[in-house]
């Protein structure tokens, strides 16, 4: 396959397709996701092409999908389970904290768990309640779970894959409002490691933290700044579990200066941790307090008030000032 | 009035199985009645001989020994808690035997005697109540997975268990257990979905004790539970728990199902916790007497001995000698508990993944410096 223009959803789909071409072990679980190929139509034409046994549409049943995903890995599946909608993950959430995340531990590695579970998540798509959230931070609060953010269709592409082949559960978080964002795929090129951070902007003077969908509020900001003489140094964090904070502390080292974004909500977010690690490793180096833009410390609101709820480039940018105003 | 009292009727916690003043139970199926009486029911029989009715009765007597000794080891401090089977032990060990050597077991966390059945070594069932680990045999390789705590959740993983066997080609079935109180489970209803929809080779294997800890079998269902299998689209059979070759008999031919592409079943065990939950409980609270003297008649092992006595099968030299072996078993699981060391410090951050992540490295790295820094390297 020559390299090509994909969408981050045609990405997943393609990187769903290879994974199952690659080894036979991989089993698609989930609602609507065989004949409809899933409401964002990210398995589309998988069921056709490899069979209702490996694309399953699985019973109305978030804690069924995941419970059985489990015996599927002890019998030596590697399940891919599709969550429809981030706000439907909790049904399945005691499967996933108290099961998938401590059976390797508990079977002292007798029994890995090579689970992968799509969650489509954040907001900014107009949709009721329970369809724009992000729960991000309860998963990589769980020890045993890995959890991922893609931003971009080569992630997308080569995340999926790396996650699918990956032994430990992998929790991937997809970008839903990007996932009509378009770059080059090259199935040829050599992927990077799966649990990295990544600089996606060079720049001087403040990093920003940004995953998943905030990466390209990030990288707007940082050309707002340029124009304004500043020169904002931006990362896509892509693991959310286990961290990868060195590139952020080599960083921070350079800018003194840190701001987090991430849809979810500020207090005890993602952005929390992150900033006491940075705190923690870069306190001489740093010229202002590590500061956080996130959702408010609310129910996500109604969809006429989320713009107003989730960061935007200008949140970015006067989180930017008051770190440069120190 | 006559709704009102069919639902009084259906969930009368106590069986008939020829108790006084209890009402007979047609669909119970029994094939050795508490007095040690064998009798014949119309749809299963076994097919059982001298030596392996010998072996249940062992597996039985054996299964107590080891039961009432961790009982005492709790009591006596050198386990955190024990969960006991007693009075159980015709329901595990009868589903135990049923099950073929590449079946699969799914169980709660009170199935030692299906443990046993399995080969699982007690002192690796011990190690658990003891805190040292979290179970310390093979789920793959005895067929016996993991205890479950949170109840119910095992019901799915057999359920998906059962869907990889499927595609495997396999002919093995799982057995998955449960409780009474697991019936209220959103998610033993999901498994049993998901069993029928895929017609999974999965049993559903439910120890009806009467009590979910402390509230009674009233609150958890107002139709008899085997009778809920019929709303899932497959078959509900209640079975008599205290006895063993009924249990065997119906467990093997609802495996052979399974096993045969004919879907998931149902099987009510009813049965009695003659103990308490766990050795913190105290059911004296909840449940009265008189209701222990009536099961206490329906014993699993005095009736199968009655049997083995009455009809020559087994003679006292029989009896004395599992008596021996299980003064020796005894003698293995209070000297290996006792004996059984503590894990290394460090072993809580083995494992937690299979590809173990620098963040978790490095707080493994300053635990051990942590410790290090005593004093002779230890506090």
């Amino acid at each position: 396959m020559a390299a090509q223009t994909l969408t981050i959803g045609k990405a997943l789909n393609l990187g769903l397709r290879k994974a199952m071409e690659d080894d036979a072990k991989v089993v698609l679980m989930g609602e609507d996701i065989g004949k409809l190929g899933g409401v964002f139509r990210i398995t589309d034409g998988l069921q056709k092409d490899f069979g209702d046994d490996r694309v399953v549409d699985t019973p109305l049943a978030e804690a069924g999908i995941l419970g059985t995903a489990v015996g599927l890995a002890m019998r030596g599946y590697r399940p891919v389970c599709e969550i429809q909608f981030d706000g439907f993950v909790f049904p399945a959430y005691n499967q996933i904290v108290t099961q998938v995340a401590k059976i390797h531990a508990r079977s002292q590695g007798k029994l890995p768990m090579p689970i992968v579970i799509r969650i489509p998540f954040g907001g900014g798509i107009g949709a009721v309640e329970h369809h724009s959230e992000s729960p991000e931070a309860y998963f990589a609060h769980t020890a045993g779970l890995k959890v991922v953010a893609v931003s971009n269709p080569v992630d997308a592409y080569w995340g999926i894959q790396q996650a699918i082949t990956h032994p430990d559960p992998i929790v991937f978080f997809e970008p839903k409002r990007r996932y009509w964002e378009k770059a080059e795929v090259d199935p040829d090129a050599t992927p990077g490691p799966l649990f990295a951070s990544r600089v996606v902007r060079g720049g001087d003077d403040v990093t920003v933290l940004a995953y998943g969908p905030m990466v390209k509020t990030a990288l707007q900001a940082a050309e707002a700044a340029e124009e304004e003489g500043r020169s904002l140094e931006v990362i896509d964090l892509r693991t959310l579990s286990p961290l990868d904070l060195d590139p952020v502390f080599e960083s921070v080292r350079r800018t003194g200066r840190c701001v987090v974004v991430h849809e979810a909500p500020l207090t005890l977010g993602l952005g929390a941790e992150i900033a006491a690690r940075v705190t923690e490793t870069c306190f001489h180096s740093l010229e202002a307090p590590v500061l956080r833009v996130g959702g408010y410390d609310t129910p996500y609101p109604p969809s006429k008030l989320e713009e107003e709820y989730l960061p935007d480039l200008d949140r970015v940018l006067d989180a930017v000032d008051r770190s440069m105003g120190f | 009035m006559t709704a009102l009292r069919s639902a009084t009727e259906v969930v009368d916690p106590v069986p008939g199985a020829g108790a006084p003043h209890l009402p007979q139970q047609p669909d119970l199926v029994q094939l050795l009645t508490p007095e040690g009486e064998r009798v014949e029911h119309p749809d299963y029989s076994i097919d059982i001989g001298d030596d392996d009715l010998r072996g249940l009765y062992r597996d039985l007597a054996l299964v107590r020994r080891w039961d009432v000794e961790a009982t005492a080891l709790q009591r006596q401090g050198e386990l955190g808690i024990w969960a006991s089977l007693l009075g159980q032990e015709g329901a595990q060990v009868g589903a135990g035997r049923a099950m073929q050597p590449d079946d699969m077991a799914f169980p709660t966390y009170r199935e030692h005697g299906v443990a046993w059945t399995r080969g699982v070594d007690p002192l690796d069932v011990i190690s658990l109540f003891r805190g040292v680990d979290n179970g310390g045999w093979d789920p793959v390789a005895t067929g016996f997975n993991l205890y479950t705590v949170v109840i119910g959740a095992q019901c799915l993983h057999g359920t998906g268990y059962a869907m990889g066997i499927q595609r495997d080609g396999a002919e093995n079935a799982v057995l998955a257990f449960l409780g009474d109180g697991a019936t209220s489970q959103g998610e033993v209803n999901e498994a049993m979905i998901w069993a029928a929809s895929f017609s999974a080779p999965v049993v559903f294997f439910c120890q009806n004790n009467q009590y979910a800890i402390s509230v009674p079998l009233e609150r958890q269902s107002r139709v008899p539970l085997y009778q809920r299998a019929a709303g899932f689209g497959f078959p509900g059979v209640r079975v008599d728990g205290n006895d063993v070759l009924a249990v065997l008999a119906v467990t093997r031919a609802a495996l052979a199902a399974a096993r045969e592409g004919q879907g998931p079943t149902f099987i009510e065990a009813f049965t009695y916790r003659m103990g308490a939950h766990t050795t913190s409980d105290d059911p004296t609270r909840y449940r009265l007497a008189s209701e222990l003297e009536e099961w206490k008649l329906r014993d699993p092992i005095a009736r199968l001995k009655a049997y083995l006595s009455r009809s020559g099968i087994a003679d006292h030299a029989f009896f004395d000698s599992v008596e021996a072996e299980a003064d020796e078993l005894a003698v293995r699981i209070r000297t290996g508990t006792t004996e059984m060391p503590d894990p290394p410090p460090t072993s809580m951050f083995d494992h937690v993944y299979a590809e173990q992540t620098p963040h978790l490295a490095q707080q493994r790295d300053e635990f051990v410096a942590y410790h290090a820094s005593f004093e002779g390297g230890e506090h």
